[in-house]
């Protein structure tokens, strides 16, 4: 185990007293030149810096409505002083929403507001000093980018904003992550966050298919840049091997058999992860969609399907038509993308998938509202779809299902304490303490009603909790895909034609 | 005509300016400036109309402060609502002769004072006591509750404890209007109360004040969620602002201005 303490799981979340500067020494490993270069930023921190920072600030305030409007608005009323899961299992007061936003708001006002070059210390103004930038690193480390914040302001200050342009400061000044930088790099270089050449897809997804085969007695295929499919499938690498999320791909591929919809990954755009959005860079966001619109043309596809993952999914859907679009060679009877949820909820409403509930028996079941798809995303046509969609089709497939605390779902969900480009082991007493409030609410339901499943649509969630549920006491086999739980009810008949 | 009364006539001229130019010019900032990407906070309403109802709902009955604290949505919510009585209460002093509605709501007025009093010291009691409202605070937010505190408070103590000619007062601020300058009645109370409105006027565009226009603009309140049946292509703008990145793929001609669409 690591040198800190696991908060301890109460029967309610407690108020936390502050602790100033508890998570200050919280720093995750500084990108190097190797891993910036790809990205378009410089390999170190640049000699000038502060005016690189400063001019990059301006560029964004100038290009970025949100941002110049957040860095205004804030009226320190202390609506979202509470909302924040990392503050919540931290105590460290910069964890708040507004005083992580004051970080960068301070400085702010110290250079581009007449009262903090004029008057610092009365409006809290700051110099860029290099121990600013060093609570930068720590704390614009510290935000999840996951939106519970903006849920409450009173003006929508979205603090994921301000943490993506202090980010992208930092970046332009030399100063990057390791982790989100260098895994960015590989979806340039191979196509996937993880680095799976197309050879090492090609295996994998044969291994699965005869895993399924030994499992049902029917061929499922898994097939990989075949031209003329009628659907791209883009999921997170995590899914061609990691547990549980290469169920939920199992899933998939049992989905698309059955409904006899042809369908194909693609080995270029074979990552639904994009963490060009984590980094608040959207030239790299860009360039990353774009592989997907390329994978799509290339192939000859009639439709683009996400898999489960998170912030791929707000890429997907509010950005992918904005940066890689227009769409018009899809088949225009289909939203462009869509989410494998959607298309599963639909193949259910129709009655096109024979299901037999009393597969998933042993399990009783929550779902995990992810930040991402909760608060930056929709599915299906009505707002809150988000929310209904995932729930309906686990209880299509479940007789078990509970939900947690309506004010820790929905909207108002906890971030998984592992979300925007923190997933990384330096940071695991981060993403330990982070996850409190989630696993706060899941031991409400385990208690209550004996739940013994967390199900979940996002790889960066699954990883998360797969690796923190044994920190809290409970299993890490606990957390399951969405479409695992469809792939042990769905009821397989040999390969059906192609309709 | 008295010294005091140049000054005063003065002062608000100049903040007058300030406040409709300073205003004004951020305003035209914030539409100017694109809004690279569609970043709502949903679920969000997905056509035109639905966001003018949320933006109503947050404007009117501040929906998303109520979702996060009731105290501080009390307090704040009888504030503003109060504050906006009292200004209409206060334009019988501007106008001659004066609407029937504004003849209305005075006695309303009067006691929205007491309210707005009320919220405003409830409003300070959190910044000093609540452990994480302090931690947030600059001495700017503290001065700037002073300031609101003081002008309600100076307001309220010449109607009921030391009167002030405001007959007179009146004929000094239409004539204001009217670009003429006559006197002013000098009981300190009353330039007290003016010279503290003249100097919120004078910060309101550089404070944190601009909460008032900036919420309008604020691009997860006031963009529908369509992003899948309308391309938004605001993020052309950006890329031609800045010149960072090569523009994406323009197969539709001309891409629409940046403030088409929200």
């Amino acid at each position: 185990m690591a040198d800190f303490e696991t908060p301890e799981v109460k029967e309610y979340l407690d108020m936390p007293e502050l602790k100033p500067g508890a998570m200050s020494h919280s720093k995750p490993f500084v990108s190097r030149d190797e891993f910036q270069g790809p990205l378009g930023f410089p390999g170190e921190l640049v000699d000038d810096w502060q005016n690189v920072a400063l001019a990059k600030l301006a560029e964004l305030l100038n290009t970025n409505r949100g941002l110049k409007v957040f860095m205004d608005s804030c009226v320190k009323c202390g609506a979202c002083t509470d909302k924040c899961h990392y503050f919540l299992g931290t105590s460290d007061p910069r964890n708040m929403p507004v005083a992580r936003q004051d970080l960068l708001r301070n400085v702010y006002r110290r250079y581009f507001t007449w009262p903090g070059r004029l008057f610092p210390k009365l409006v809290g103004a700051q110099d860029l000093t290099e121990d600013v930038l060093d609570q930068w690193y720590s704390y614009f480390h510290q935000c999840s980018e996951c939106r519970r914040c903006s849920v409450y302001c009173p003006y929508g200050i979205d603090t994921a904003e301000i943490t993506m342009a202090a980010r992208e400061v930092m970046n332009a000044v030399g100063k990057g992550q390791k982790y989100s930088n260098e895994i960015i790099g590989k979806v340039f270089k191979i196509g996937n966050n993880l680095g799976l050449p197309q050879p090492a897809l090609l295996d994998t997804l044969e291994g699965l298919e005869e895993e399924v085969k030994e499992d049902t007695g029917v061929d499922v295929r898994y097939p990989l840049d075949e031209k003329g499919a009628d659907v791209l499938l883009v999921t997170p690498s995590a899914d061609f091997f990691a547990e549980p999320h290469v169920d939920g791909l199992i899933g998939y591929g049992k989905v698309f058999h059955q409904a006899g919809i042809s369908w194909t990954l693609s080995s270029h755009a074979s990552e639904a992860a994009n963490f060009g959005l984590f980094i608040g860079s959207q030239e790299n966001m860009r360039k990353i969609a774009m592989r997907v619109r390329e994978a799509a043309e290339e192939l000859g596809v009639k439709r683009i399907v996400f898999g489960e993952c998170g912030h791929a999914w707000r890429v997907a859907y509010s950005f992918l038509n904005t940066l890689a679009g227009p769409f018009d060679f899809l088949d225009p009877r289909y939203p462009v993308p869509q989410h494998i949820c959607e298309v599963t909820h639909e193949l259910i409403q129709r009655g096109a998938l024979t299901l037999d509930k009393s597969a998933n028996d042993h399990r009783r079941v929550t779902f995990h509202d992810s930040c991402n798809v909760a608060r930056a995303s929709r599915m299906g046509n009505t707002p809150g779809g988000q929310f209904t969609i995932p729930r309906e089709i686990i209880q299509a497939v479940c007789n078990h299902y509970y939900d947690m605390p309506p004010d820790t779902i929905g909207e108002a969900t906890f971030c998984c304490g592992g979300g925007g480009g923190l997933l990384t082991d330096d940071l695991m007493e981060l993403r330990v303490k982070g996850a409190l409030p989630r696993m706060q609410a899941l031991r409400q339901v385990v208690e209550q009603e004996g739940v013994t499943h967390l199900a979940a649509i996002c790889a960066i969630c699954k990883s998360q909790f797969a690796k923190v549920l044994p920190y809290y006491g409970f299993e890490m086999d606990q957390i399951v895909s969405v479409h695992q739980l469809v792939s042990d009810a769905i009821v397989l008949e040999p390969a059906r034609q192609n309709t | 005509m008295t010294f005091a009364s140049i000054v005063f006539a003065v002062l608000f001229y100049g903040a007058t300016a300030v406040l409709l130019i300073g205003v004004g010019l951020r305003v035209a900032r914030y539409a100017r400036t694109p809004a690279p990407l569609k970043i709502p906070t949903t679920p969000a309403p997905t056509s035109r109309g639905g966001v003018i109802g949320r933006m109503a709902s947050e404007v009117v009955f501040f929906h998303s402060l109520f979702k996060a604290n009731k105290w501080i949505w009390i307090l704040a919510w009888v504030f503003h609502v109060a504050l906006l009585l009292v200004l209409l209460r206060h334009l019988r002093y501007f106008i001659d002769p004066v609407w029937e509605w504004v003849v209305l709501i005075q006695p309303f007025g009067v006691y929205a004072g007491f309210a707005m009093l009320a919220g405003l010291i409830g409003l300070w009691i959190r910044r000093i006591f609540v452990q994480r409202i302090r931690y947030i605070s600059a001495p700017s937010d503290h001065l700037m509750l002073g300031l609101l505190i003081a002008i309600a408070a100076s307001g309220l103590a010449m109607k009921y404890l030391w009167h002030v000619d405001v007959t007179a007062v009146k004929v000094f601020f239409v004539g204001l209007m009217r670009f003429e300058i006559h006197p002013l009645p000098t009981e300190p109370l009353l330039l007290l109360h003016l010279a503290l409105v003249v100097a919120l006027m004078i910060v309101f565009p550089f404070s944190k004040l601009l909460h008032a226009p900036g919420v309008f603009f604020s691009p997860t309140r006031n963009q529908a969620d369509n992003p899948r049946e309308q391309r938004h292509t605001s993020w052309a703008a950006r890329v031609e602002h800045t010149g960072a990145a090569a523009a994406p793929a323009n197969r539709g001609g001309p891409v629409p201005n940046a403030r088409s669409e929200d």
